[in-house]
Formats: structure tokens, sequence, C-alpha cells
């Protein structure tokens, strides 16, 4: 076991993903404390060029490979392992995201390492691990009982900023494992359909959840939003039944806004929404339900019948 | 000696010629009917033969009186009376005439003579005239084109023709009036050649005899007589074998029909057996209806008070119960075991359907009944639309075939017993707020058995209502407990959904409960509960006396335990909720109440056994209402805004009532124009 | 083709949840089990497969008290085969994979099919466990999949609305997030039919000899954060409130 800690970076389309930034900031304050050494691991093609974006860390172990061009579960899972094998860190973050699902257990059970998911907060020294489990309604502190650790980190639990720095890490280019002979082969890329309107660009987003009852209320809800000049987004279940197109969605599996005013109606506050929107500026909630989840997030809150405070506002305004 | 000749001026050739036509028609007529009872036959079993004298006796009574017809509709009620008891009359004259010539005559009795001729004579003119009037009034009634009699389709379906039904119509009041007039005008024809002495006893005939005179055709009035004689007979032998292959048929089937009414049904509906289980719960082929739902498809004689009376298709959706009902029928006379019948509608696009639910019936159709009953209550033929609507349900249920509104709500009643999706142990919390703690009827003994039901307990605005009925009734000193977490949805509309499975699941529990509990007798403020606990669940083993609250709260003012110290002075409307009012007949005493109270209550058009459904029953609640052009509940708003010198409340008696009712306010644009408030809201005013 | 469906319970959201006495898990007493959600999403693909082009499904799950029912609810939905697993003890998904995998490996199969995660699932998520100990390929958060011969074409989610199509070659282990249809509804006659005529199959796990490695040291509610500041009233007065502290912010 090495005093290390290895953040593996995730990157889609020439960007590097928000979450690589949370767990670098939070993997510096940890390793900072255990004097550990902060080493991330960049794999792709061609993608030398984002090591400059890496500079917290203190080394950059870059695999380039044209079978790792393109995310592939099975490739990146298998260079992730051969990395750990061959460097033992103590600790290894990932993104409890899509790509990062691919990979966590899989190290876990070829690494024969402990794994830790749904991670939300890590203390400073690195010994408290926290969980966010049963849709957020419980933490769950973990004791290690094995040699090293991985964790999956929720999006969204600690500061990107912490950890966006730029400059000039150590880089050691390794060579990727034998990754001839996959048989998962990456296809295509499927943009979502072309949106009408850009959610992650609005400064106010007025967002429905199950408690419009109905595609035939959405155009109150719409009154509403450009009435305060901005747009509708939606939860999960809205895009599910089809009222709203993805790209509408904000949450764990659409996309993530910060706008000034995020006022919600209807949506109970599970904790892949709260993902995707926890860091507006203005929450303000509406629900009939006073225990409802999103409360706890919001600035401000309103039991009351969304049906009777749309009219109310929209005549406000 | 007064009397006729019979076949005056026939040779005897043309008396045979005559006899022969006769029974050929007339067995025509007998096959006719006969190919109608094999298909019958086809259908499954259907207890229908108990009480066999009363149900002759209960029918012929109806009959007689054309009652359900002159229901609501005294001139179509009336109009039809004389043409029935026209015809009645006419049929019964020409059986004397025939047994006196055919048979009495060769035991040498007569007794189409003397003063009973003269009787008979006026008799029959005087029958004959109000036919014709019973006629020309109905005719002038279609010319008018009232909207029960728009055969247009509720479904808006374009490939649908139904012109025939039209045709059948015209031809079955034209040969009727026809023979009638035929028949005065050989009668004038005889009187104008023979001038009986007794000849104002048949004054009709009378008069057409002096027309006769009068044009000059006194000389020829034997070849009149027979001719005519024979235009008449011909369309009369041509009627007869006609009946059974039009809607004359209506004649004998709806007796039959009436006969074999089931008075519990739709209140009532029949389970499943293991049998069937097997096989699915639902219908899936011709046969699996029982023969009375096959009778009930023959029956309709497409009047159309269904079709007006009915919720959905008020609201725009494709359900009528008119048109399920032919619909069926023609699905029928399309299959193996019917006959295509000539005055069907015609698919003209041709497409075979296979399927019953979901292919000759559309499963939106099916999904919009409401089961409010208002087709089966306005139906003057005993036609039991709605058990077939279930039994159609219960196979898109089977199928797993359901909006997705519907499937979440069914899972959600099965796993926690609401349809609100809420914990079971939520299902108390409403008493949270109050400032005494209601018994537990599973711990202690009570008096009374509150069953609450789900909108009681968990919709934020009814909680307050269930609220206020808590404090009243203690306030009263009743001595009642509620079941807390025990308690499950009753199952009256999921059974209505057609989950069938489910709710027996949900009954059972019940009873489980009730079984554990200690109690007398059962009230509740839901009439979905009321109607399932009184009549269905005796079928489950669960016999539990049970009162609506309105019920209830008059007994207590009766006995004086209730007592109103303020008088309202409130301008009302009261609406029937569909499952205490016309399910149950418990229309007064919620009238009383409010007499009691003094508010003066003016009565919507439609109101009592008529009134007009909100829209909630039947699992419309939990699904997806926003195609409706208007809801049910809004054209009943609108309905009781129209009253004159208008009213300032709503009253309701029903929780989904009260949450579809104030919602309908909102959205159609009238609040503040009338307040809705339950009946307890009243009850607490008054009591001061 | 034969598609595996593991399935599991877990603690229904809807009910308040409390924590035992010892402070490291739930209190189990008085909690309810459902059938876990993406699991559900898991079973419907697989039978939504077997309606397009035939197969035969297998739900399989690790004893425990309430599992009877959803397996039954599983063959009443159209399941083929139902197995279920005794003789694990412990709770971890680590443990829950090794003991499928033991059971699985024998089987003649595709495709895996089960849910992409699970509320509870602390030590990971049960897809992508089993496919390592199996040693067969997965891919998660799929919400798409076309089967044909000994390839199957999946869609996997990202963020954002973004979608990866691969093409991978069976057997394989797949963690569904959606099914392509929302899961059907089983009527409660259909279960109670399934519960009189299907059979469940028991099989032993076997050894497993893996663990989560770590474990509970404490389960506590999260802070709520500091909360909100609720606005009471009526709709208007909450109305008024509210255009008061957008003004407030200068938002309008």
């Amino acid at each position: 076991m090495s005093n290390q800690i290895l953040v593996i970076i995730e990157h889609l389309k020439g960007n590097i993903e928000d979450i690589s930034f949370e767990m670098l900031g939070k993997a510096r304050e940890i390793s900072g404390s255990a004097g550990a050494e902060l080493v991330a691991l960049l794999m792709g093609s061609g993608v030398d060029g984002m090591v400059g974006q890496l500079g917290i860390a203190d080394k950059v172990i870059y695999v380039d490979d044209t079978n790792l061009a393109e995310f592939n579960p099975q490739a990146y899972c298998k260079t992730v392992s051969e990395v750990v094998a061959n460097n033992q860190p103590k600790m290894v973050m990932i993104g409890n995201t899509s790509m990062g699902m691919d990979i966590a257990g899989g190290v876990s059970v070829d690494q024969n390492m402990p794994f830790i998911a749904y991670v939300s907060g890590i203390s400073g020294d690195g010994n408290t691990i926290t969980s966010s489990l049963y849709g957020g309604k419980m933490n769950v502190d973990s004791a290690l009982s094995g040699d090293g650790c991985i964790v999956s980190v929720i999006a969204g639990s600690f500061k990107a900023d912490a950890g966006r720095v730029d400059g000039s890490p150590n880089v050691e280019n390794a060579s990727a494992p034998d990754l001839s002979g996959l048989s998962i082969h990456f296809k295509q890329l499927i943009e979502p359909e072309g949106g009408d309107v850009d959610i992650t660009t609005q400064e106010i987003l007025v967002s429905v959840g199950r408690g419009i009852q109905s595609d035939e209320n959405l155009p109150m809800a719409e009154e509403l939003a450009s009435k305060l000049g901005g747009a509708v987004s939606c939860s999960r279940p809205i895009v599910d039944s089809k009222w709203l197109a993805k790209t509408r969605q904000v949450g764990k599996s659409g996309l993530k806004v910060k706008p000034k005013l995020y006022l919600t109606l209807g949506i109970s506050g599970a904790p892949e929404h709260i993902e995707g929107m926890k860091d507006a500026d203005l929450i303000i909630a509406v629900n009939t339900d006073p225990n409802a989840p999103i409360f706890d997030y919001a600035h401000y809150g309103v039991v009351q019948d969304i049906f009777d405070i749309i009219p109310a506002l929209t005549d406000k305004l | 000696m007064e009397t006729r000749e019979i076949f005056r001026n026939f040779p005897l050739f043309l008396e045979i010629a005559f006899y022969i036509i006769a029974f050929a028609s007339i067995a025509v007529f007998v096959y006719g009917f006969y190919r109608r009872y094999k298909k019958y036959r086809k259908g499954r079993d259907a207890e229908r033969f108990n009480h066999l004298m009363a149900r002759f006796s209960k029918a012929a009574a109806i009959m007689a009186k054309n009652s359900t017809i002159f229901k609501r509709d005294k001139y179509a009620g009336f109009a039809h009376w004389l043409i029935f008891w026209g015809f009645i009359a006419l049929l019964i004259g020409t059986t004397i005439v025939a047994l006196d010539h055919d048979l009495l005559r060769f035991m040498n009795i007569h007794i189409l003579r003397g003063n009973f001729y003269l009787v008979f004579s006026l008799v029959l003119d005087i029958f004959g005239i109000l036919f014709i009037i019973g006629l020309i009034m109905m005719m002038l009634r279609r010319s008018s084109k009232p909207e029960q009699l728009d055969y247009t389709r509720a479904d808006k379906s374009k490939t649908i023709d139904r012109s025939a039904y039209s045709t059948d119509d015209n031809i079955f009041m034209w040969l009727l009036l026809l023979i009638a007039l035929s028949g005065f005008i050989i009668e004038g024809a005889r009187i104008a050649a023979d001038r009986p002495a007794w000849e104002l006893w048949s004054p009709v005939g009378v008069g057409i005899a002096n027309l006769i005179d009068m044009v000059g055709l006194n000389g020829s009035t034997d070849t009149i007589h027979i001719y005519i004689w024979w235009f008449h007979a011909v369309l009369v032998m041509f009627f007869i074998a006609y009946i059974p292959f039009s809607k004359g048929m209506h004649m004998l089937v709806d007796y039959a029909n009436l006969m074999f009414k089931d008075e519990m049904a739709a209140i009532k509906l029949p389970g499943v057996s293991e049998e069937r289980q097997k096989v699915s719960m639902g219908y899936q082929k011709i046969e699996d209806f029982t023969w009375k739902e096959l009778l009930d498809f023959d029956a309709c004689t497409k009047c159309g008070r269904c079709h007006v009376a009915c919720p959905a298709q008020n609201a725009g959706t494709p359900l009528s119960p008119r048109d399920l009902i032919l619909d069926l029928r023609t699905y029928v006379n399309d299959s193996s075991i019917g006959v295509a019948e000539w005055f069907e509608q015609k698919n003209t696009n041709g497409k075979e359907q296979k399927v019953i639910a979901g292919g000759a019936i559309s499963k939106e159709t099916l999904w919009s009944c409401t089961t409010c009953m208002a087709c089966i209550e306005a139906c003057p033929v005993g036609v039991e639309h709605l058990t077939s609507i279930v039994n159609l349900r219960r196979t898109m249920v089977d199928d797993g075939d359901m909006e997705d509104m519907l499937m979440d709500t069914l899972a959600n009643i099965g796993d926690y017993g609401n349809s609100f999706g809420q914990s079971e142990r939520m299902r108390a919390k409403w008493t949270k707020d109050l400032d005494f703690k209601i018994k537990d009827v599973r711990k202690e003994e009570a008096e009374f058995l509150w069953f609450v039901g789900d909108y009681a307990s968990y919709d934020a605005r009814i909680q307050g209502l269930s609220r206020k009925v808590a404090t009243i009734f203690k306030k009263m000193g009743v001595d009642y407990g509620i079941l807390y977490e025990s308690e499950r949805n009753s199952g009256n509309d999921v059974r209505r959904v057609g989950e069938e499975g489910l709710y027996e699941m949900l009954v059972e529990d019940n009873i489980a409960a009730f079984e554990d509990a200690s109690f007398k007798e059962i009230f509740t403020t839901d009439p979905h509960s009321y109607n399932t606990i009184k009549n269905e669940y005796p079928d489950f083993g669960g016999n539990y006396p049970i009162y609506h609250y309105t019920g209830l709260l008059l007994k207590l003012f009766k006995e004086g335990k209730l007592k109103f110290n303020k008088k309202l002075d409130y301008k009302i409307t009261y609406h029937d909720p569909c499952y205490l009012g016309r399910y149950n007949g418990e229309v007064d005493a919620p009238r009383q109440l409010l007499e009691a109270m003094g508010v003066t209550l003016v009565d919507m058009p439609r109101c009592k056994e008529n009134s007009f459904c909100c829209g909630a029953g039947g699992g419309r609640i939990w699904m997806d209402d926003s195609k409706m052009e208007i809801r049910p509940s809004e054209i009943r708003i609108e309905e009781a805004l129209n009253i004159g010198g208008g009213v300032d409340h709503f009253i309701v008696a029903c929780p989904k009532d009260y949450a579809m009712f104030t919602d309908a306010v909102k959205t159609s644009g009238n609040e503040g124009k009338m307040q809705v408030k339950d009946i307890i809201e009243l009850v607490d005013e008054a009591m001061g | 083709m034969n598609i595996l469906v593991p399935i599991k319970q877990v603690p229904d959201l809807v009910e308040e949840l409390e924590i035992n006495a010892s402070g490291t898990d739930l209190d189990r007493e008085w909690l309810k089990m459902k059938l876990s959600e993406f699991d559900d999403h898991a079973l419907e693909e697989a039978l939504l497969i077997k309606d397009d082009q035939g197969a035969n499904v297998t739900a399989i799950a690790l004893a425990s008290d309430d599992i009877d029912k959803a397996l039954f609810a599983a063959a009443a939905k159209g399941a083929d085969k139902l197995i279920k697993i005794t003789g694990v003890e412990g709770s971890s998904t680590h443990e829950a994979a090794k003991a499928m995998a033991n059971v699985i490996k024998s089987m003649d199969y595709d495709m895996v099919l089960t849910g992409v995660q699970a509320v509870d699932d602390r030590d990971g998520q049960l897809a992508v466990l089993l496919a390592h100990y199996l040693g067969v390929p997965h891919i998660s958060v799929v919400t798409g999949v076309q089967a044909s011969g000994g390839s199957v074409t999946v869609q996997k989610e990202y963020g954002g609305g973004m979608v990866a199509e691969f093409e991978a070659s069976t057997p394989i282990v797949l963690g569904i997030q959606a099914a392509r249809e929302t899961p059907r509804y089983v009527p409660v006659a259909k279960v109670r039919r399934a519960m009189r005529g299907s059979t469940i199959d028991e099989v032993d796990a076997g050894d497993l000899g893996v663990s989560a490695g770590s474990t509970v040291s404490k389960m506590y509610k999260p802070d709520s954060g500091g909360g909100a500041e609720m606005i009471d009233g009526s709709a208007e007065d909450q109305a008024s409130k509210i255009m008061e502290i957008l003004t407030q912010k200068g938002i309008k």
C-alpha cells in the first residue's frame, strides 16, 4: 500500500467533468493532512492537453491508447485496475457517475479492495467516509476493514473550484494494458434532441415535478416562467412521461443548473434531482407535503397547493 | 242482427290464399324469434329465473303503464302509451275475430254479435284513432330532431354508417300508420256499402263512409273494400313477418328484458368463478357474455335516453352507453353466433375486429365510464350497460392494459391500501389536530365504527371536513371509533375499474379488520364505501349494518340528539351523490336534514335519482382527464349556476364530490359565484 | 435466448425511516420492503425482449422475508423460472454478488439484466460486482437494449441527456436504468394464481469468501442543512411574500 490518493479523471467531448475537480480538491485536502501523494489518472487518446488543468495534482499518470479514445466500460475498467495494481494507492476516488459506476465496483473485485459508494462526505483526515443512502434520507459512516479503499463520490458533494488549478504537474506516461480482444465496442454518441431552450444558461427556472399532475397544466407553469423572464425545467418523472424533452431535465441524469432563481412546483426533492440544482442562488420550493426533502435544500419553503400559488404569483407579475 | 261478415265478398280461393299467407308470415315471425332465442342460448348462464311470478307481473305492470317511458318524458310516454294500447286493442280485436271465425264458429258459438259486437266496434274505433294520434305525435317528435334521437356517434367515427337505423325507424312508423289508415278505409268502405243501422257504433268508419260518399266513390265501395282489404292484409302479414327482423322485435324482446332485469345490476357486481379465472377475469369472446347481456344488446331501441344522461358523453369522450350497446350488438351479429341484420350500422372500412375490449369497443371508450349508473336508471327497457363495461374493463386490467396513472394508483392501493400512495401508518394522521382522541375500535368497543375512507383520510382539503365530522359526532355524544391504520380502501372503485383480484384482497383485509374490532354498526361519509360495504361485502361474508352519515344525522336529529340552534337562511342546491341517491335510493334524508336547518333548497333540473355525476367515479379520478372538452363537474356547476334566481351554496355529501366541485368552480372561472360546502359544514353552522 | 434477472427488495422510502438501537442500521421492525425500482425496470426490459423475440426469463433473488411474493409477482408478469438462493448471511452487495455468481456461473445465459443501483447499495452496485465475479463484461446505466443472435446493442446514459451507444457480445451483465416502457402492472388475481401455480427453486449459495471491506460505524439522519424558511398563510399571502423576496434579491 503506497501513500497515494488516486483520482480518476472523467472527461467527455474534450471537457473534464466537474466531478473530477471536486475530487481533486477534496483529495488535496486529505493528502495534505496525511502527507500523501495526490495522483490523477488521465486516460484517453491524444488528451495530453488536459494535463495543464490538473495542476493541483502532484503527479498525473497519463495512459494514451486508441482504445481509450472514447469511454469504454471494459477498456477503462481494465486500465484503472492495472494502474491500481501497479501503484497500490491507499484511496482511489472515482465519480459516482455513469462512467464511474462502470469502473469502481469492477476494480474493487479485481483488486480485492473495499469499496464505498454514494460518498457525500469525507473528513479532512480521510478517515471518516460518509455515504448518502435511502434516497438521501440516511447518512452512513463506514469503517474500513481491509487494505485501501475505493470511494465513488456523488457529484456536487464537494466544491469543484477547490480542485480547479492550472499548472504543470509531473506526468508519468503509462502504457495501457492489453486492450485487444475487447467484447464491448463504442459505436456512437447520441446528442439529445435539439432543445429549444438551454436551461443551463437561464437565470430563472420554474421547475415542475410530479405535482403538476398532467401535461395540460404545463402552460400555466410556462406562463409563470415567461412572466418571471425565465424558462420551465423539470424533474425526471416529467421527462419519463414524455411531457417535456430531456433537455429540460434537471438532475443527475439530466443537466446541472445554477440559476439566480430556482422555483420548484410539486418536486419532492429526490437526491438525484438535488444534485442538479443545489447550487442555485435562491431556491424557493412549493409542495403540499411539509415533509418533502426539497425543503431541506430550499432557502424558502411554501406548503401549498401549486394550483393556488401559480395563479396567485402570475397575477402579481 | 249486429255483426259483420268476415271475408265479405271473398271467393273461396281468396280466403284460402289469405290463410296460406297468414300462416307463412306467422311461420316467419316464429322463425325470426327462434333464431334470436338460439343466439341468446349461446351466452353464459345468468341466474335470472328466480321469483318468476314476481318478475312476470312486475314487467307486465311496467308494460301496461309504460311507466319507464313516461319517466321524465311525458310527451313520449303518452304517445307511446297510445300506440301501445292501440296496438294491443287492435291485436286483441283481430284475435277475437279470428277465434270467432276460425274456431268458435264450428262449435256454433258466435261472440261477434249483438251488444258485444257494438261495444267491440266502438272500442276498436276509439283505440284505432288513439293509435294513429300516438303515431303522429311520435312522427312530429322525430321530425323536430330532439337530441335523444340524434344518432351521431359519441366517438365521432366517420367510417360507421348508421343510415339503416333511420330506414328501419321510418319503415316501422309508416307501416303501422298505413296499416291503421287502411284499416279505417276498409271499415269506411264497408259501411258506405252496407250502411247498417248500428253504423254509429263505428264513428270513424262512418266518417270515412261519408267522405267516400262525398267524393262520389259510392258505387265502387265493394271494389275499394276488397282492394284495400288486401292492401291492408299484405301490409299486416308483411309486418308480422317483419317484426323479428326489425326494431319491431322490441315488442317481445323488451318485455323479456324487463322481466329478466336484475334490480341490483351494477349495485352488486358479479364475481368471477374459479373456472373462468383460469382463463381470464374478463370477457375475451362472445360466449363469455351472459344470455341476459346478449338480450340487452338486442333490447336497445335507440331511444337515446342513456346517451343524453351519460356524463362521459356530455364531456365529449367517445363513450355513449347507447353506442356501446349497439356496437356490441353489431359485434355479436357479425360473429359466429349471430346473424347479420339488415338494419345494423355498417363499418365502411371493413376491418374485422377480433377482440372485444380494445378492439370492437375502444379502450378509451371503456375507460371513460364513471360508473354513475345514469344509463341503467334512464333505460326504459332494462338494459344493464354498466355490467358489460366492468366485465370488459376486467379484460383490460387482466392484460395490464391501462394508462400509467391508473397502474400507479392500483399498485399504490395494493402496496399501501390507499390510492394516495402514502404510508398506511399515515391514515389517521388527520386526527392529530383534534383536541381529543378518537376511540380505536381495535382496542376498545364502540357503538359505531366510522369507516373514514381514503379521501377523507389523506386529502388535505377533506381532512378538515373529517375533523368537523369527528367533533360534531363527539358533541352529540355518539359513541364511535375508527380503525386507524387497519382500514383499507373499501374497494368500490377498484372493483368498478376492473381489478377484481385486488378488490377481493381489500375486502378480505377490511372484513378481517372488522371482525377483529368491536362495534355494532358502521357509518361513513363516503357513498362509494357505503355502497360496497352495504351491497357487496355480504357476498364475502361481511354483513354489517351501515349508514351514510346523512342518514345517521337525520336519525340523531329525530331523536333530539342533534339540535339546530341557528336557522341558516341560505339559498342552496343539493347535489345527490351517484352512489347514495341513484345507487341506494337515499335522496330524502339529506333533504330532510337541510330543511330542518332552515335553508331554501332549490333542486337542479337533474336531481335525486337523475343526478348528474361529478365524473370522479369508476376510477376516473385516478385517470388523466386532460383530453376532455369539458369536465362533468364543470357541466354540473354550470347547471347549478343556471338555477333561476341563483343559489349561493352548492351542497355535497361525498368527499370526492367536494374535491371535484371545489376544483370545478375554479377551473370553470366561477370562483366567488357560489360556495361549495359539505353538508357537515352547514350542520356545524346550524348547531351554533 | 436466456435472460437472468437478479432482483431484490429494499426498504420502501414512502415510510418514515427510523434508526435501530445500536445506531448502525435501520430499525427493521416496522420497515416495509418493496421491489427495488430499478430491478422492476430490469425485469420489464427482459419481459419486453421476451414479448418481442421470445426468451426464457429467470428471476433470481437471495432468500429474505418477503422475497417469495416478489418472485411470484415476477412469474405473474411472465418470468418462466424462479430461483431463490439460500445460505447467505451477510447483507453486503459483494456477498450477494458472489452468491449470485456462484449460482449463475453454471447456468446457460445470454444476458443478466438487473437494476443499475439500489437505495441501500453502500458497498457498490450489484451489476458491476456480479459481472466481475463472473468474469464477463458489463455496462451500467442502460436505457436501451437491442438483442439479436450473440450480440447486443446498448444505449448508456451519461448526464445532460447524452447517450453513448455500444455494441457488445454476449454473455454480458447490464445495469438497467430504465426499461423502454413503464413496468407493467400485474393484477392481483394473476399474482395469486402464480402463488398457487408456480414453484421457486431453492439453491444454496455455496462458499462466498468475499466481503464488502467495510462496515457501518454509524447511521444518522442528515442535517436538514438549516432547512428552508417556511412561508405561511394563504396562497395570496405566500405569493405576496415571494414577490417581496424576489424584489429584495433584485430578481424581479
